[in-house]
């Protein structure tokens, strides 16, 4: 699971309404490298919940991305570089995301997250 | 650009479901409808190169994987049924592409806000389970931004429409064509050999 997923994802138990975002844990991760695109960077970076990316981002290990961020940071190449790595090269293969209202645990296992609800939750 | 018989061909070695359910309507898109699904999104209408693409009930990927192949800039895949996202993922790797799936029934489904561009799908049709096709459009319509692609079938064509339009507040809901969709015999309650269905390909803009 990438973090574009994990900042798109919501929790989706009935009756919780602050279930964004959800809280990550990471057992296990990897690396890929994908080619950077400053066009898709520019246009995704508006819809980013940003404090969501970089607390993910730290619970993956990567400190680098500021606490804020502006659209203006975006014509520098080094914090492009920067969002790309956390964005789309970071991925959890083994975890859970934790609902933040009702602490419910939904595991991440070989790359994909387990959102599926139980019968009481829906 | 890949050509439509290039993309059909590499669709057309993807693994399929090797034990479909009955109760999900697990019928494999076909190569031909997904490549000609696809090809229209990107080439009239650049739905997909450069975009954030979302397949509903991927299955085995088909759709999805089509959108990589086409350019899409990150896909995400969602079905209910692990099996269906392992050969997904098995897929994916075999063609050197990313596929972010995520195991979730649409109905339920809760995403933040509009981050997927464009949806591509190709619902159960609802005959085993009466309006899933219509569940998963007021989903898909939710989290696009931009278009949502469906297949449904021509016999539910002014419910569809007139659903999509009134009901789940599309702004638009055309047919662009008609195709056939073969269901090989799969299931027991098949009779004939292979079953040919009429369906719509809708663009719907949410």
């Amino acid at each position: 699971m990438r973090l574009l997923t994990h900042n798109m994802l919501s929790s989706n138990i009935k009756g919780v309404t602050n279930g964004f975002p959800l809280r990550l844990q990471v057992e296990k991760s990897v690396e890929k490298e994908v080619d950077l695109n400053p066009d898709f960077l520019k246009n995704i970076f508006p819809k980013i919940e940003w404090k969501a990316l970089v607390d993910a981002s730290r619970a993956l290990g990567y400190p680098e991305l500021p606490d804020e961020a502006e659209p203006s940071m975006l014509d520098s190449h080094d914090f492009l570089k920067k969002f790309h790595h956390a964005l789309l090269e970071l991925h959890v293969e083994e975890g859970a995301l934790i609902c933040p209202e009702t602490g419910r645990n939904f595991p991440i296992s070989k790359g994909i997250p387990n959102m599926l609800l139980h019968e009481d939750e829906v | 650009m890949m050509k439509l018989k290039q993309l059909e061909s590499y669709l057309g070695s993807l693994q399929q479901f090797s034990n479909p359910k009955v109760d999900l309507e697990q019928y494999p898109t076909g190569p031909h409808i997904a490549s000609r699904l696809l090809y229209t999104a990107e080439n009239s209408f650049g739905d997909i190169s450069g975009k954030v693409v979302a397949d509903f009930g991927c299955g085995c990927g088909t759709l999805g994987l089509a959108s990589a192949l086409l350019g899409a800039e990150y896909v995400v895949g969602i079905d209910i049924d692990s099996q269906s996202l392992e050969t997904a993922s098995l897929n994916a790797s075999d063609l050197e592409l990313d596929l972010n799936l995520i195991w979730c029934d649409i109905k339920n489904l809760k995403w933040k806000g509009k981050m997927v561009d464009t949806v591509v799908m190709n619902p159960p049709f609802g005959t085993r389970k009466k309006g899933s096709d219509m569940d998963f459009l007021v989903a898909a319509l939710k989290v696009a931004s931009q278009a949502v692609y469906s297949l449904h079938k021509t016999s539910t064509r002014d419910h569809v429409k007139r659903t999509a339009l009134r009901d789940f507040n599309a702004k638009s809901a055309d047919v662009l064509c008609e195709l056939r969709f073969d269901v090989p015999q799969m299931y027991k309650f098949h009779k004939k050999k292979e079953i040919d269905i009429a369906v719509d390909l809708w663009r719907f803009v949410p």
